[in-house]
C-alpha cells in the first residue's frame, strides 16, 4: 500500500533525497568547492525528472488517501516548474561564480524549493499544500539573502520572510476556518461539503485562503514585496523567483479554487476577477516611472499575473488551459528577459539601470534584436508568442461571461506597453551613453537567443503545447 | 501556382532574413549590397503580384486563390483575394520597389532600413491577404514594430515623441477590436472570414449602464472595430498622430504610411464592418458620414496654415481620407467603387507628393514652406512634376484623383445631400491650399541665398517618378481599368448589405406588429 503511494511521489521523493544526500556530501568533502558541480548536477536531473514525468506520466493517480494527487495538471505544472529551475540553475551559475556567491547551499535549496513546488501543485489536501508552500517559502527566504554582506540582499530577505510568514498566517487562518466549517481538509471532502451552497464561514475561510495565494503569486493588492524583493535579491535569485515559482503558485491556486471550491464557482470568481484587474493595472502603470529594469520587471511580473488570473477568473475548464499556456509562455520569455539582464555589466559589475542600455543596438545588434523581440512578446504584440498567451485568456474570460475584464485587461496592456517599448527606446532610438561590456557568457546568450527565437517560431503552433494544456485543464476541471 | 498568395506575401520576408542572416558589415559596399537585394526582392514580390492579377477571375465576387491550413485554437491559417483586396496588393507591391528607391541615399543603418521595410511589406500583404479574423489581426497590429522602429531611428528630431504616439493610439485602437474579435469567435465559433460574412451576429436592443444601445451586439462590436479603423484611418477627431507621425518619419517612412497602411482602415470597413455588422452600421453610418464631413472641410482648413510642407500633405490625407469613409458609408456602388478607386489613387499621388517634399528635403534638409520659393528657376523637372501631383491631389479631371472624388460625391448625394453639400467644399478648399502650398514653394524669384546652388532632379528620381506620373494618367483617363476589377465584388458588398438591412427591418416591423 504505502510502496503504491511512494510509487506516485517518487519524482519529489527521488529530488529530496539527492538534495540531503548532495547537502551531506558537500558538507563532509570541498564545500563551495563542489558549487559549480552541484549546479550543474542539479540542474541536469531536473531536466532528466521533467522528462521522466512528461514520459511516465498516465491518467491521475491518488496517493495517501488523497493527500497528494498526480494527474495530467500536476504533471503539465511541474514540467514546467523543473525546466525553468534548471534553465535558471544554469545561467546563474558563472554569475556567482565570479562574485563569489555560488555556494554549495544554492543549487540545494533550489532542488529544495522546487521539491516544494512540486508537491505544491499535486496537493489533494489543505495540509499537503501547507507543507509543499512552507518548504517552498523558506527555501526561497534564504536564498533571497544569499548575499550576506548585502543590506539590500538581507533586507529583500527579510522582508520577504516578514510578508511571507504574514501571508502563510493568512493562509493557515482560512485553512482552520476551512476545516472548522467543512470538517475536513481534503479537497475532495471540502467540494463535497460545498455541494449546496457554502456557508459563511467557508466563504471566510475561503477569501483567506486566497489572500494568501495571491502573495505568493504577488497579485496586487498583496504585491508590496515583490519590487524590494525582486530588486534586492542577486540577479539570478531574481531570475528564479520571477519563473518557477510563480507557476506552482499560479498553480495551487488553481488547484485549490477548482478542486477544492469548484462548486462554487460563482462566490470566488468575482475576487479572482477583482485581484486581476487591480494586477493588471497596478502593474502597468506602476512600471512606467522605474529606472531599475529589475524593479520593472517585478512589476512586469505582476501585470503578467493579473493576465494568467484573467484566465483562471473565468471558472472553466478553458480559462485552465489559458491559465496554463500563458505561464508556460511567461516563463519562457522571463528566461530569455533575465538572460539578458544577467549579462548586463559594465567592467564586470551587473548594471541595472535601464539608461545604461542607450544605444545598445549598435553595439550589440543582435542581443539588442532578441530583447526587442522578447520586450515586444511581453507587451503582447503579435506576431510574438506572448500575444497568443493574451489571446487565449482575453477568449477564456470573454466566455467565462467577463467581457468587462477583457476590454480592462486590453486597456491595461496599453499602458503596459508604454514601459516595455522605452526599453526600446533606450536601446534603438536614445543617444549614445557609456558603453556595456560587450563579452556575454555564451549559457546567457544561448538561452536569450533560444527564447527569442521560441517567441517567433513558437507563432506557427506554439510547440503543441496547446492540447497539452487542454488535457490538464481537463482533469482539473469537471 | 496553388499558393501563389502566401509566396507572394512571404517573398520579402525571404528577403529580409537573407539580409539579417548573410550580410556582414556596415561599408558602403554592404550597404549598396543591401539596397540591391532589398530592391531585387520588392521587384521579385511585385512579378510574384503580377500572377495573382493574371490569375484574377473579375467577373467572381467570391475569394479566389484561397489557401487553408489549421492552425491553433481552431483558428486558421486562410488567404485569398477578391475585388476589392486585389488592387490593394497590387498598390503595395507596385510602390514597394519605389520606396527602396527613393531610400536610396539613406547612410545610417542601411541593413536594418531595409530589414525593416521588407518586413513592412510582408505584413501590409498579409493584412490584405489574410482571410482568418486573428490571422488579420496578427498582421495589422505587428506592422507598428517595424514603423515604430522606421520613425524612431530614422526619423526626424522629435521622432520619440511621434514614435510612441504613433504606436500606442494605433495599439489602444486595436486591442479593442481584438475583444471584438473575441466575442465574435465565441458568438459564431468560428474566426474564417468568409464564413463571418453570412454570419449574423445579434441585433437585439440591450443597455449597458442605462444607456440603450440600438443594434444590440453588432453595433458594439461595430464600434470596437470602429474604434481601430478610424484611428488608422485616420478620421477626425482621431487623427492627431498622423501629423505628428509623418513629419518626423524619414520620406520613405512617410509613403508607405500615407500611401498604404492608412488604406489598411479603409479595407477594414470593406472587409469587416459592413459585411459582418450591416444593422450596426447602418445605426452608426450617418454618425461617420458627418465626422468624415467634418474632417474634409476642418483638416483642409488646417492644411491652409501649416508651415511644414509634410504636416500640410498629411493633413490633405486626412481630408481624402473624408472622401473614402463617406463614400464606405453612403454604401451604393459609387459610394463604394469611389471609396477604392480614391484610396488607390491617394496612393500614388500622396506616395508622390511625400517623394516631392523628399527631393528638396535631401537638398536643404529643411520642410519648411518659408525656406523655399522661385525653384523653377533651377528645378524646371521637379516643378513640373510637383505641379502634376498637386493638380491630382485637387482632383483635376484627367488624373486619378479626379475619379475617386467624383464618385464618392455622387454616391453620397444619393444619401444625405447635406454631407454632399459640406464636402463638396473641401473640394475649393484643397485647391486652396494645394495652390497656395505650390506657388510658396515653387513659383516667384528665387531670391534666398541658399537655394541658388540647388539642383533639379537626378535621374534616379525622375525614373521613381514615372511609374507614378503613368499610373495618375492613366486611372484619370482610363478608370474602368480599376471599376472592372471590383465591379462585381462591390456590387455583392452592397447587395448583401441591403438583404440583411432589408431583413432587419422586416423583423422589426414584424415584432412590432
Amino acid at each position: 500500500m504505502i510502496g503504491a503511494d511512494i510509487q506516485i511521489l517518487m519524482p519529489e521523493v527521488v529530488l529530496a533525497i539527492y538534495a540531503m544526500g548532495a547537502l551531506m556530501a558537500a558538507v563532509y568533502t570541498t564545500k563551495d568547492g563542489m558549487a559549480p558541480l552541484l549546479t550543474w548536477a542539479t540542474s541536469g536531473l531536473f531536466v532528466l525528472l521533467a522528462v521522466w514525468i512528461g514520459i511516465n506520466g498516465q491518467g491521475t493517480n491518488v496517493a495517501f488517501g488523497g493527500m497528494f494527487v498526480d494527474d495530467a495538471f500536476a504533471r503539465f505544472a511541474k514540467i514546467t516548474i523543473l525546466l525553468s529551475a534548471a534553465a535558471v540553475l544554469l545561467m546563474s551559475e558563472a554569475y556567482m561564480q565570479r562574485r563569489g556567491l555560488l555556494r554549495f547551499e544554492y543549487p540545494l535549496l533550489v532542488a529544495l524549493a522546487v521539491v516544494g513546488m512540486m508537491v505544491m501543485v499535486s496537493a489533494g489536501d489543505l495540509m499537503a499544500l501547507y507543507m509543499g508552500l512552507e518548504l517552498q517559502s523558506l527555501s526561497l527566504y534564504v536564498v533571497a539573502a544569499l548575499r550576506r554582506d548585502s543590506v539590500k540582499s538581507t533586507e529583500a530577505g527579510l522582508k520577504y520572510f516578514v510578508l511571507g510568514a504574514l501571508s502563510s498566517g493568512l493562509l493557515l487562518y482560512g485553512a482552520s476556518l476551512t476545516y472548522g466549517f467543512a470538517g475536513t481538509t481534503l479537497f475532495s471532502g471540502i467540494i463535497a461539503a460545498t455541494a449546496d451552497g457554502a456557508s459563511l464561514g467557508l466563504l471566510f475561510g475561503l477569501v483567506f485562503l486566497l489572500a494568501g495565494f495571491a502573495f505568493k503569486v504577488s497579485a496586487a493588492p498583496f504585491h508590496m514585496w515583490t519590487p524590494d524583493v525582486y530588486e534586492g535579491s542577486p540577479t539570478p535569485v531574481t531570475a528564479f523567483f520571477a519563473t518557477a515559482p510563480k507557476v506552482a503558485a499560479m498553480g495551487l491556486f488553481a488547484r485549490v479554487v477548482h478542486d477544492a471550491f469548484g462548486g462554487i464557482v460563482g462566490d470566488w470568481q468575482q475576487i479572482v476577477a477583482f485581484l486581476s484587474v487591480v494586477s493588471m493595472f497596478l502593474g502597468a502603470i506602476a512600471a512606467i516611472g522605474q529606472t531599475d529594469i529589475k524593479r520593472l520587471m517585478a512589476y512586469s511580473s505582476i501585470a503578467h499575473m493579473g493576465f494568467a488570473l484573467m484566465g483562471l477568473a473565468a471558472g472553466t475548464a478553458f480559462g485552465v488551459q489559458a491559465m496554463l499556456i500563458y505561464m508556460a509562455i511567461y516563463v519562457t520569455m522571463n528566461v530569455g528577459t533575465f538572460a539578458f539582464i544577467l549579462g548586463m555589466e559594465r567592467d564586470g559589475r551587473p548594471v541595472t539601470n535601464i539608461e545604461s542600455l542607450r544605444m545598445y543596438s549598435k553595439r550589440q545588434p543582435l542581443r539588442a534584436l532578441a530583447m526587442l523581440v522578447l520586450l515586444f512578446s511581453l507587451a503582447g504584440v503579435p506576431p510574438m508568442v506572448g500575444f497568443f498567451g493574451k489571446f487565449y485568456v482575453l477568449r477564456a474570460a470573454y466566455d467565462g461571461g467577463l467581457a468587462w475584464l477583457a476590454v480592462a485587461g486590453v486597456i491595461a496592456s496599453v499602458i503596459g506597453a508604454f514601459y516595455y517599448l522605452r526599453i526600446v527606446y533606450y536601446m534603438y532610438f536614445g543617444e549614445e551613453g557609456e558603453a556595456l561590456d560587450g563579452k556575454m557568457n555564451p549559457v546567457l546568450w544561448t538561452f536569450l537567443m533560444a527564447s527569442a527565437l521560441i517567441m517567433v517560431v513558437g507563432v506557427v503552433n506554439l510547440f503543441g503545447i496547446e492540447p497539452m494544456a487542454a488535457a490538464a485543464a481537463a482533469t482539473l476541471v469537471q | 501556382m496553388g499558393n501563389v498568395l502566401s509566396l507572394t506575401t512571404f517573398l520579402p520576408l525571404l528577403g529580409a532574413v537573407i539580409l539579417a542572416l548573410f550580410l556582414r558589415g556596415d561599408d558602403a559596399a554592404a550597404q549598396r549590397n543591401a539596397k540591391w537585394v532589398a530592391l531585387v526582392t520588392t521587384v521579385t514580390t511585385f512579378i510574384a503580384s503580377l500572377f495573382i492579377l493574371a490569375n484574377f477571375e473579375p467577373a467572381d465576387p467570391g475569394f479566389q486563390m484561397v489557401e487553408t491550413r489549421e492552425w491553433l485554437l481552431g483558428l486558421q491559417y486562410k488567404m485569398g483575394v477578391d475585388g476589392i483586396s486585389i488592387l490593394f496588393v497590387m498598390l503595395t507591391t507596385f510602390l514597394m520597389p519605389l520606396v527602396i528607391a527613393s531610400c536610396w541615399d539613406v547612410g545610417t543603418r542601411v541593413k536594418e532600413y531595409m530589414i525593416a521595410f521588407l518586413l513592412l511589406e510582408t505584413l501590409m500583404l498579409g493584412v490584405f491577404l489574410a482571410l482568418d479574423l486573428v490571422l488579420f489581426y496578427l498582421f495589422f497590429e505587428a506592422g507598428l514594430i517595424p514603423m515604430f522602429l522606421i520613425i524612431g531611428i530614422w526619423g526626424g528630431k522629435n521622432r520619440i515623441y511621434a514614435s510612441f504616439k504613433f504606436f500606442l493610439y494605433t495599439f489602444l485602437g486595436s486591442v479593442l477590436m481584438l475583444v471584438a474579435m473575441v466575442a465574435m469567435f465565441a458568438d459564431a465559433g468560428t474566426t474564417d472570414i468568409p464564413t463571418l460574412m453570412t454570419h449574423t451576429f445579434g441585433t437585439e436592443n440591450f443597455s449597458i449602464l442605462g444607456v440603450q444601445i440600438v443594434g444590440g451586439m453588432q453595433t458594439m462590436l461595430w464600434l470596437a472595430f470602429f474604434a481601430s479603423f478610424a484611428v488608422k484611418m485616420p478620421m477626425w477627431p482621431v487623427h492627431t498622430w498622423l501629423p505628428d507621425a509623418h513629419v518626423q518619419a524619414p520620406t520613405a517612412g512617410s509613403v508607405v504610411l500615407a500611401a498604404i497602411l492608412l488604406k489598411m482602415g479603409g479595407y477594414g470597413f470593406l472587409r469587416f464592418s459592413l459585411p459582418m455588422f450591416p444593422v450596426g452600421s447602418e445605426v452608426m453610418g450617418p454618425l461617420v458620414l458627418w465626422l468624415s464631413a467634418i474632417a474634409i472641410v476642418y483638416t483642409s482648413l488646417v492644411a491652409l496654415v501649416q508651415e511644414d510642407m509634410k504636416k500640410l500633405i498629411a493633413y490633405s490625407s486626412v481630408a481624402h481620407m473624408g472622401y473614402v469613409t463617406m463614400g464606405i458609408f453612403a454604401v451604393n456602388q459609387q459610394g463604394v467603387d469611389g471609396a477604392i478607386f480614391q484610396m488607390i489613387s491617394h496612393g500614388f499621388i500622396s506616395g508622390a507628393l511625400f517623394l516631392c517634399v523628399g527631393v528638396i528635403y535631401d537638398r536643404m534638409h529643411t520642410r519648411e514652406i518659408d525656406a523655399y520659393g522661385g525653384l523653377v528657376n533651377r528645378m524646371p523637372a521637379y516643378a513640373l512634376i510637383f505641379m502634376f501631383f498637386t493638380m491630382a491631389n485637387v482632383g483635376l479631371p484627367g488624373t486619378s484623383g479626379f475619379i475617386g472624388e467624383f464618385l464618392t460625391l455622387v454616391g453620397i448625394f444619393q444619401v444625405n445631400t447635406w454631407v454632399a453639400v459640406v464636402a463638396t467644399s473641401g473640394v475649393i478648399l484643397s485647391a486652396a491650399y494645394a495652390l497656395w502650398l505650390y506657388r510658396r514653394v515653387v513659383m516667384g524669384d528665387l531670391i534666398k541665398e541658399s537655394l541658388k546652388t540647388i539642383t533639379d532632379m537626378t535621374k534616379r528620381e525622375r525614373l521613381i517618378f514615372a511609374p507614378l506620373v503613368a499610373m495618375t494618367l492613366l486611372l484619370g483617363v482610363y478608370p474602368a481599368l480599376v471599376l472592372d476589377i471590383i465591379g462585381p465584388s462591390v456590387n455583392a458588398l452592397v447587395g448583401n448589405y441591403e438583404t440583411a438591412l432589408a431583413t432587419f427591418e422586416a423583423a422589426t416591423q414584424f415584432a412590432s406588429n
